[in-house]
């Protein structure tokens, strides 16, 4: 079943399941790695003008995909990029991208230069930015993208000397840069954005006049080089180091020839194809030669070769380690042994005893166990995948502490693997590559080709979080599924939402957009209703100019910004009739754009209040502008304006009170032009204490009367101006005027707070009774206020007196209170 | 201390971590832009900023110079014009807004209709919570009030969501929520919305019970005069971001000096929660003790001296020096605060809030607007009356207000016209029974979209109910009795034994009953709104650590209160609130006199 030679094995993978007459003869091929999808162009090198060519895509099995009759213009070279998309570069520099499935999605230019000169060549390449497009034009320049999801197209430097096409070139990633390595004859140069380098291999044997063929390795780390004179060089990328050198003792020039090695691997080998021939090159002088029957492709991976022919899909891989040590004939290795333990212990003989005492007593126990798991991660046969896993887990039951998380999981891989693998699906992956894929992207691949059951049956099986697993692969079946346009939308949308009831983390948006994006708009409103949050229905509403809905959706998110979002959108969507009526159906919204429009547009705020017929706000707007402007007669008319609208707004203390103010401001205008005092612009109050204080009595009593002022007011204010310019005489004669609304206390206490004690006392016999105690205190009158208080019977009063005698003076004053406090207590 | 705390009164959570969090990203964020750089930083974001990031940690990333902007609600046009004066002077600079605690939709279109979006680039920093102290953490938000709650602007409603969802990824997540309140109930969805949306984590929670409460469920609390020591501080000298300034009447030399008011300054965190009645013995006494510690060194012989003086000396100097500065802020408030006329104003105060003598005290606000005394005392005595009575009757209504418009002027109007809608100065309306009321709101309230719809006028509805309220919660204890306040026996104490204040009561009680039942007249009479969920079961000490978000702002006296609650209890209260608010700051928000 194993070809040993040289540590090199070929196993077949498929069969191939398509039907081609000529085999690949006259077909441009391109397979995408990691056990991708492979597209042909039938018919493409025979030019009639009658026959177009045909565009075919199958899966790595060779069962169909896609299969349509190529329209557009001359392929130069087909290719896939890292997300399984097709690219077809035309002669004129146009570059077509097809889905798996042949769908057109879009297409991009190379560039004028590219289309002026025509495309010579073309080469697709990989790397950690995506996938690139290099190109080298009928010019003999080099146009290169590195990205073709961010196209920024580098045009690289002369090639010096160079007349017609070079021998070969290639691209490397180095630095990260995408640089073009170019051999014209002998000559070597590395092209990068700014200059153009020449190179020489080390120890490249003198014979050779020109280098006819070179290829890179997958990680971009070596190099091999073909001579004319059929000796293949191969060495690290970067041309400092030689790995060796072999002679093929074939001067034609091949095919093609790619890299086949595994990551971390000690040997280089390289794969040089002719036709009917293969052979491979290592790091001795011998070869090892395989013939094909049939036109093939080289698809160089990341640890090996697949061969794809008319009939049959190969792999060619070095030997990996654990296997070698295992299966090598008469092989002492400790997972040999055990295997060997275990297939006796099948046969229950004792021989399995023998063997495992072997092993452990060099106590390489766990280390057989690990040869083993790992050597049955790289084997493709279930069958000899179970006997070494088997193997293992007999070798695992005399150990104790053994951590079974690397048996665990790689029969979970294999199972998962297994499956792909699959005639059915068709995805050849290896551990290793599978491993540098990752299970997400493996879950994307799947959902890719429509393969949900199977990409839901592996999240579950893997235990891949929900978030990543299961609800990422239902929301990319239901957005395929609202495209199928022959169900109708209420079956599409039950369907929806049944399958993804439960799962969790769902963006029914996402799902409710794709829909919108194919024209169904009614389905896309439909399912936006199973979007529990409100806030992510908002913005695809609004694309599909359902506002009414989105502005009531975003209100119920209860995301101020949002509302904000979608009244902002409206307002420039519509008109302002329209605006403001949908405003005025929606409180919040309405209440955020007044906000809104109190910094930024006053005007726009009345024409709002106007429209709701709000006198009152219109009222207080006007109120408002008027202490914003410093002209006093558009402070009236304002004010006017105010009042009219308290008056219909039936708020006739505002009206009233607005126009008071009105002829306030007339009033103090009035009285700054004759008397040349600061007025406009105060209260009422700070009015009368200006004109009191500057002796503008007769004014002031005008504004009293004119005004309504309650008198107690006027009466505090009159006071204290008085008292302030210590005007005793006036204060008398007002005291005199008529009885003191406010009392008499206070005039007593102005008094004696601007220090005149001998005033103070004029007032204490007007003080009504029950303040008479207090007065005599702030005059200092103890024995007047002990009088008052007894008099009065009063038990606090008697108390806060005594509280202020001294001890000392006024001993005797001190022991009537206490008398008096006691008969008032009695009764 | 009066009180002897529970021996076993569960520990604090580090809040430190958040300064940590918040002066990462920011530094993150000035190391996007390599190289020196000017830094515009709005003025209210600077005493915030200080806290996270001093101006040496700004320097080290090459901040070069730091600009204070004062204009705020034009900050972005202040950039444009910045830009442009750059573009015409030929300078290049690279710019950068860096919003916070999160940006808006609206600055973006600003910018671009400004024609400098594409000259700038925009960044977030999430600086949700500055923790001010070891039980309070703030959102620094003292616009939150009015935009909510006056202007209907929702916006913070997820920036209160986000800071919840960041505490419960640092300090694990809450067993139950409750709360009261339109607000509330909407920064609970956020929250939960977040938390759907993100990765959940469990660990063992470190709190595990959130209350939410809106600050228009209790307007009567704040408006009170406070009279605990750090409450009283806040209102005479305005406590900013955790400092305070005590100008030369405190220093008693003619500097003014800033002080850190939290619980690293040993002397202000014994007397932070007590009546200020008690404050000036606790400190003289406190003096006589220092004095004697001072003393002891004599009569020591020199290896002593030295001892006393490299371990003692020092934390004897900076209790001195503690000591001193709060000795003058008690003076000073002393001598404010013992005259005459604040003493009628509390008694005034306590009269509305029992409901007696009200006539005297409808007199009382007359003189006191009449002689303008102040501005916002008279405002917040017609609110507090308002509340209390329900409303006032049409005559005083007009009197009062035209008195009030014609001591401070007409602008006031525009006041009136918010205090109105906000329910804190209302008309008693005649013929309108309570049911009517009642069965508008119960209609409103239980269809769910027709609830969200009428949020922003939600206020228009409402009703004080304080009367009842009182009675039922027994918030003002019985007149005529005693109240020790040397040894408080309930959370009136912060109010002289006057009043204990709703919310706290609010949260006494649902903690008690582990929810609201047996509450529904309470919260009728609140409006209803609110809402209990168990969102996992923990049965750790975590249980005795409660988190209370205020939103739209607390007062300390309600700090004081819980403070008092939780020792009584055995458990921990962790303040979270939009901002430190008292009656000034509530109705400064409210006044619409200026722009």
């Amino acid at each position: 079943k194993y070809y040993y030679a040289f540590n090199i094995l070929k196993i077949e993978l498929y069969e191939m399941g398509w039907n081609l007459k000529d085999g690949l003869r006259e077909c441009l091929v391109a397979a995408a790695p990691y056990g991708g999808p492979i597209a042909l162009l039938k018919g493409h090198y025979r030019r009639s003008p009658s026959a177009r060519p045909q565009l075919e895509i199958y899966s790595s099995s060779g069962l169909p995909l896609a299969s349509f009759p190529w329209k557009s213009g001359v392929v130069k070279q087909l290719g896939w990029t890292v997300s399984d998309d097709l690219l077809c570069v035309q002669e004129d520099g146009t570059v077509l991208v097809y889905d798996l499935w042949g769908g057109f999605k879009r297409h991009f230019s190379m560039g004028n230069e590219v289309s002026q000169s025509q495309v010579l060549e073309t080469k697709i390449f990989h790397s950690p930015y995506g996938t690139g497009v290099a190109i080298l034009t009928g010019a003999l320049r080099f146009t290169l993208a590195t990205n073709i999801d961010d196209i920024k197209l580098r045009r690289l430097p002369e090639v010096p000397g160079l007349q017609e096409a070079p021998s070969c070139w290639a691209v490397l990633t180095q630095d990260r840069q995408s640089k073009v390595l170019v051999a014209n004859g002998s000559q070597l140069f590395i092209l990068d954005n700014t200059a153009c380098t020449p190179v020489t291999p080390p120890g490249l044997s003198p014979q050779a006049s020109s280098i006819v063929h070179m290829c890179v390795s997958f990680s971009y780390k070596y190099l091999a080089l073909l001579t004319d004179s059929g000796h293949v060089w191969m060495g690290t990328s970067n041309l400092k180091e030689k790995l060796s050198e072999v002679d093929t003792k074939i001067k034609t020039p091949p095919k093609q020839m790619a890299w086949c090695r595994r990551p971390k691997s000690q040997q280089p080998s390289a794969v040089v194809m002719w036709d009917g021939l293969l052979i491979v090159v290592g790091e001795c002088k011998e070869t090892i030669q395989y013939h094909l029957d049939d036109d093939s492709v080289l698809v160089p991976e990341l640890d090996g070769v697949r061969i794809i022919s008319g009939t049959h899909h190969e792999l060619l891989q070095e030997v990996p380690g654990a296997c070698e040590e295992i299966f090598k004939i008469a092989s002492m290795a400790p997972g040999a042994l055990l295997l060997e333990a275990h297939k006796e212990y099948e046969k229950e003989s004792q021989k399995a005893d023998e063997y495992l005492r072997e092993i452990k007593e060099q106590s390489l126990l766990s280390e057989a166990v690990r040869q083993c798991v790992e050597a049955a991660g790289h084997e493709h046969e279930p069958e000899t995948q179970k006997t070494l896993l088997r193997a293992a887990s007999f070798g695992k039951c005399f150990l104790s502490n053994f951590p079974p998380e690397q048996f665990v999981s790689m029969c979970r891989d294999l199972r998962v693997l297994n499956a792909v693998r699959d005639y059915t699906v068709g995805i050849p992956l290896t551990h290793t590559q599978f491993k540098q894929m990752t299970v997400q992207v493996l879950i994307d691949r799947l959902v890719y080709r429509k393969l949900y059951p199977l990409a839901i049956e592996v999240c579950r099986y893997l235990k891949t979080p929900e978030y990543q697993g299961v609800s990422r692969v239902l929301k990319h079946w239901a957005c395929y599924k609202v495209q199928q346009k022959e169900e109708s939308d209420e079956v599409i949308a039950k369907a929806v939402s049944v399958k993804l009831a439960d799962a969790a983390g769902i963006s029914y948006s996402e799902i409710a957009t794709k829909a919108y994006e194919s024209g169904r708009t009614e389905l896309a409103i439909k399912l936006l209703e199973f979007e529990p949050r409100s806030g992510e229905q908002v913005p695809l509403l609004l694309k599909m100019k359902k506002s009414p809905l989105a502005l009531s959706k975003a209100i119920e998110s209860g995301d101020t910004d949002l509302v904000y979002t979608v009244v902002m959108y409206l307002k420039n969507e519509l008109n302002r009739g329209d605006f403001f009526m949908m405003l005025r159906n929606q409180p919040v919204a309405l209440s955020l754009y007044k906000q809104f429009c109190k910094h930024q547009e006053q005007d726009t705020l009345k024409d709002l209040f106007n429209q709701d017929d709000d006198h009152e706000e219109l009222g207080n707007f006007y109120v408002k502008a008027s202490y914003k402007d410093q002209r006093l007669e558009a402070r009236v008319a304002l004010l006017q304006s105010a009042v009219d609208e308290y008056y219909k707004a039936k708020n006739d203390f505002s009206a009233k009170t607005t126009e008071d103010e009105m002829r306030l401001l007339r009033f103090q205008r009035k009285l700054e032009e004759e008397k040349d005092e600061q007025l406009v612009g105060f209260s009422l109050q700070d009015t009368m204490t200006t004109l009191l204080s500057v002796g503008l009595h007769k004014h002031a009593e005008q504004l009293y009367k004119d005004f309504r002022v309650p008198d107690k007011r006027f009466w505090w204010l009159k006071l204290k101006a008085l008292a302030e310019k210590e005007d005793w005489e006036e204060l008398e004669k007002f005291g005199k005027t008529k009885k003191s609304p406010i009392g008499y206390l206070p005039f007593v206490e102005v008094c004696i707070k601007h220090h005149n004690k001998y005033e103070a006392k004029k007032y204490v016999s007007k003080v009504t009774p029950e303040q008479k105690v207090k007065a005599h205190l702030a005059v200092g009158d103890m024995e007047g206020a002990a009088e008052a208080a007894i008099e009065r019977r009063n038990e606090s009063e008697i108390s806060t007196v005594l509280s202020r005698c001294s001890a000392t003076t006024d001993h005797l004053l001190m022991e009537r209170l206490n008398r008096a406090k006691a008969t008032a207590v009695k009764k | 201390m009066a009180h002897t705390e529970w021996k076993d009164a569960p520990g604090l959570p580090d809040f430190s971590l958040l300064k940590r969090l918040a002066r990462d990203q920011l530094i993150f964020l000035l190391e996007q832009l390599p190289g020196k750089k000017d830094l515009f930083i709005d003025a209210d974001l600077m005493s915030p900023l200080d806290r996270i990031a001093n101006v040496t940690i700004l320097k080290q990333h090459e901040v070069d110079k730091l600009y204070k902007v004062e204009l705020k609600p034009i900050f972005v046009l202040m950039f444009t014009d910045l830009v442009n004066a750059d573009k015409v002077a030929g300078r290049f600079r690279r710019y950068k807004i860096i919003f916070t605690p999160q940006k808006f939709y609206a600055c973006e279109t600003v910018l671009e209709e400004q024609g400098v979006y594409g000259d700038v680039t925009t960044d977030e920093w999430n600086f949700y919570i500055l923790p001010l102290d070891d039980d309070i953490l703030s959102l620094e938000l003292p616009e939150f009030f009015r935009d909510n709650f006056l202007e209907g602007d929702q916006r913070w409603v997820t920036t209160a969501g986000s800071a919840l969802r960041l505490l419960q990824s640092v300090y694990g997540s809450f067993s139950k929520v409750y709360g009261i309140g339109r607000c509330a109930k909407m920064v609970y969805e956020s929250w939960r919305e977040l938390m759907e949306d993100g990765e959940q984590r469990t660990r063992q929670p470190e709190f595990a019970k959130v209350f939410l409460v809106d600050r228009d469920v209790d307007f009567v609390t704040p408006l009170c005069s406070q009279v605990v020591y750090e409450g009283l501080v806040d209102d005479l000298f305005r406590i900013k971001c955790g400092s305070v300034e005590f100008g030369p009447d405190v220093t008693s030399s003619d500097k003014s000096i800033k002080v850190m008011l939290n619980s690293q300054d040993k002397v202000f965190s014994e007397i932070r929660n007590e009546h200020f009645s008690n404050v000036f013995g606790f400190l003289s006494q406190k003096a006589k003790n220092l004095q004697t510690a001072y003393d002891k060194r004599r009569g020591m012989d020199i290896q002593q001296m030295k001892a006393f003086v490299a371990d003692e000396l020092k934390g004897l100097k900076q209790e001195h020096r503690l000591l001193s500065l709060h000795i003058g802020a008690s003076e000073s408030m002393m001598k404010k605060k013992t005259k005459q006329d604040f003493q009628e104003l509390l008694k005034t105060e306590h009269s509305l809030l029992e409901g007696f003598e009200i006539r005297e005290c409808i007199t009382y606000i007359e003189e006191h607007i009449n002689r303008q005394v102040s501005m916002i005392d008279s405002l917040r005595l017609l609110c507090l009356l308002s509340i209390t009575e329900n409303g006032l009757l049409s005559k005083d209504y007009r009197s009062l207000k035209a008195q009030y418009l014609q001591s401070y002027g007409i602008e006031h109007l525009l006041t009136f016209a918010n205090l109105r809608q906000l329910g804190l100065l209302e008309e008693q309306q005649a013929g309108e029974t309570l049911t009517v009321m009642e069965s508008k709101v119960g209609k409103l309230v239980n269809d769910k979209t027709v609830g969200k719809l009428t949020d922003a006028f939600s206020s228009l509805a409402k009703k004080s109910n304080f009367r009842a309220l009182s009675k039922r919660l027994a918030l003002v204890p019985k007149s005529g009795e005693e109240y020790d306040l040397r040894v408080p026996r309930d959370m009136a104490y912060v109010f002289s034994g006057a009043y204990i204040p709703l919310s706290c009561k609010l949260i006494e009680q649902v903690l008690e009953r582990d929810g609201w039942t047996g509450m529904e007249e309470v919260t009728r009479m609140l409006n209803g709104q609110e809402f209990a969920v168990t969102e996992a079961r923990s049965k750790t000490d975590a249980q005795r650590i409660v988190l209370v978000m205020f939103l739209g702002g607390c007062t300390f006296s309600e700090i004081s209160a819980l403070r008092f609650l939780g020792k009584e209890r055995g458990c921990r209260f962790i303040v979270v609130t939009t901002a430190i608010t008292n009656s000034s700051r509530l109705l400064e928000a409210l006044l619409d006199n200026s722009a």
